[in-house]
């Protein structure tokens, strides 16, 4: 896995806020084609990770490399403009506008010519169009593109989300929590959604509580504890109990006993 | 929560839910009240007549919508008008200022105002509300101390121009009734047609979210003062038009109230992100039939204070109450 070139790279990431240490060194990569999960305790340093990696906070120290080549983001902004997007935990989106207004927002498409240029004419046609065959292609289900999102279900508004940055996203996408807000059902759904943006080419980070779905999801599991990156995993190598127990940081004894309990046969 | 209803019963929802349709429901009432209780009211002199009534409220209202849409509020823009009143009054009479020039720096005044207040909205996160408070108290003085609570007649035409009327089929229509159907033309295409007008929804449906879309907020919240700045500008005009006089105690009393229940009658959330100007072009032609019909039937002036009081509760109370179902 080495050899091949990472699309995203951090090296010894650190971040403090007064005298805590949010990061301590951390290390992260993500390549070509695949769904990496950042799972940790809280205060493990996985949410001021993504930050990083987003452009929302800069670390006091460390590097990051987009392609191999040295990036800095001093805010969301630069990140976007390098080809990241990130979907947000908490549903950002704006309710009163329709789904294709809200796949656009902020990257609205004119009118070309005169009415474009000079009275700001919005191309809604257009924007229409590309956002139903968006939706067509990562087969969201949606009775109309201009329905409002606040008709929408919860499930169907992370849907919008995950479109709109799998739309805009040349390089990789950032979920924070892309379900935490949703039932099972919906839940489903959207985990289907990030695999197919996956399969579409586009490699995912993903920050997950849920275990089971990271397992389902995840090509590597990577593994934060005190700021720093203590292990990589992949679904194939370790079980759920066994991350776990990397991530509280159990003593082998404990694990040993965490196992033996998981499977009492043995 | 996916409960998808039947086609049919979607639509009849789509149509009664559409923002404009309770305001032109209130409107059709209150007209038909009126034309049952005097029968004056549906001459087409007094309908013109009403026109004339609403449209520095009306105007006023464009800036208030467009402050509203961004979930905030501008108790300034009356004060506001009359200083800007004021200014071009003073200048054009008693200064001697050319009549064009003042009024260009009269409606200056009042995009100076508009700008102070998104400065203090933007820069410092002041609430809205408390920021236009202040600065509708400074503009009352500004307004007095400026005009040493003098009363400005005989105005060059140029100030008068939009109070003068034209005929069509014998009624007559000023100058000023074009200017804001005009203004509500403009402000519609700007919401709905460009970019801006998305920010400005979205801005106060959810600033975090535009934030991390990368829409500049600041800048969107900063341009709505403004535009509601010079839309006041304009109705100061409008109202000189009206009055013929650059009075001190005008646009103080009626005007600010009278513009943000035109706007909240016209469904326009206080919540902000939902709303339109079409809405409120009904709603301050609501208020100004609630004004003339009244004064019509012979209700004493302080009874349409209760009457448009009672209105803007009711519209608040309706917005709080589908706000709730929403969320």
């Amino acid at each position: 896995m080495s050899e091949r070139q990472a699309i995203l790279e951090a090296r010894g990431l650190v971040k403090r806020f007064g005298q805590v240490t949010a990061l301590d060194g951390a290390d992260f990569e993500l390549y070509p084609d695949e769904i990496v999960a950042i799972i940790g305790d809280n205060g493990a340093g996985k949410s001021t990770l993504i930050k990083a990696l987003s452009g929302a906070l800069q670390p006091d120290g460390g590097e990051l490399r987009l392609d191999g080549t040295r990036v800095r983001f001093r805010s969301p902004g630069d990140a976007r403009a390098a080809g990241i997007e990130t979907v947000y935990q908490d549903l950002a989106v704006a309710p009163s506008l329709d789904i294709a207004s809200n796949i656009f927002l902020g990257r609205e498409a004119r009118r070309r010519g005169p009415l474009g240029l000079a009275l700001r004419l919005l191309d809604k046609r257009r924007m229409r169009r590309e956002a139903a065959a968006h939706f067509a292609e990562l087969q969201i289900a949606v009775q109309s593109i201009t329905q409002p999102v606040e008709n929408l279900s919860g499930g169907q508004r992370q849907g919008v989300a995950v479109a709109r940055a799998a739309k805009w996203a040349r390089r990789l996408a950032i979920m924070d929590e892309p379900t935490a807000a949703l039932g099972v059902r919906e839940t489903r759904q959207v985990l289907d959604l990030i695999l197919r943006v996956r399969d579409g080419g586009l490699p995912v980070i993903i920050i997950s509580h849920d275990m089971p779905h990271v397992f389902e999801l995840a090509d590597r599991i990577l593994i934060m504890r005190l700021g720093k990156r203590v292990a990589v995993v992949t679904p194939q190598t370790h079980t759920m109990p066994e991350a776990v127990a990397i991530m509280t940081g159990a003593t082998k004894a404990e694990l040993e006993q965490a196992m033996t309990t998981e499977e009492p046969k043995e | 929560m996916t409960t998808i209803a039947h086609p049919a019963l979607q639509t009849g929802r789509r149509i009664l839910g559409a923002p404009t349709v309770g305001p032109l429901i209130a409107l059709l009432l209150a007209m038909a009240f009126f034309s049952l209780k005097s029968d004056n009211f549906l001459q087409g002199q007094n309908l013109s007549l009403v026109l004339q009534q609403v449209i520095v409220v009306g105007v006023l209202a464009i800036g208030q919508t467009f402050v509203i849409l961004t979930a905030g509020i501008d108790l300034s823009c009356g004060t506001v008008m009359a200083f800007g009143q004021i200014v071009m009054t003073k200048l054009a009479v008693a200064n001697g200022v050319d009549p064009l020039l003042a009024i260009t720096l009269g409606i200056l005044a009042c995009v100076a105002f508009g700008l102070l207040n998104g400065a203090l909205v933007t820069g410092f996160k002041l609430p809205a509300f408390i920021v236009t408070l202040g600065t509708l108290n400074i503009a009352f003085a500004f307004t007095h101390v400026y005009s040493n609570d003098e009363t400005y007649s005989d105005l060059p035409s140029e100030l008068l121009f939009f109070g003068k009327t034209f005929t069509i089929s014998g009624t007559d229509v000023t100058y000023g009734v074009v200017v804001m159907f005009v203004l509500y033309a403009i402000a519609w295409y700007a919401l709905t047609q460009t970019a801006w007008g998305k920010h400005v929804y979205t801005v106060g449906d959810n600033l975090e979210a535009g934030r991390l879309m990368g829409i500049k907020v600041n800048r969107v919240l900063l341009s709505v003062y403004v535009l509601a700045g010079l839309t006041y500008g304009v109705a100061a005009l409008l109202l000189v038009g009206r009055t013929e006089l650059g009075d001190p105690n005008a646009g103080q009393t009626t005007e600010n109230l009278d513009a943000i229940t035109a706007v909240v009658l016209g469904g326009t959330s206080l919540f902000g992100g939902r709303g339109s100007v079409i809405g409120t072009l009904i709603g301050a032609v609501v208020v100004g039939v609630f004004r003339n019909g009244l004064t019509l039937i012979g209700v004493e002036v302080v009874w349409q204070y209760f009457v448009t009081g009672l209105l803007v509760i009711l519209a608040v109370a309706v917005d709080q109450l589908t706000h709730r179902s929403r969320t």
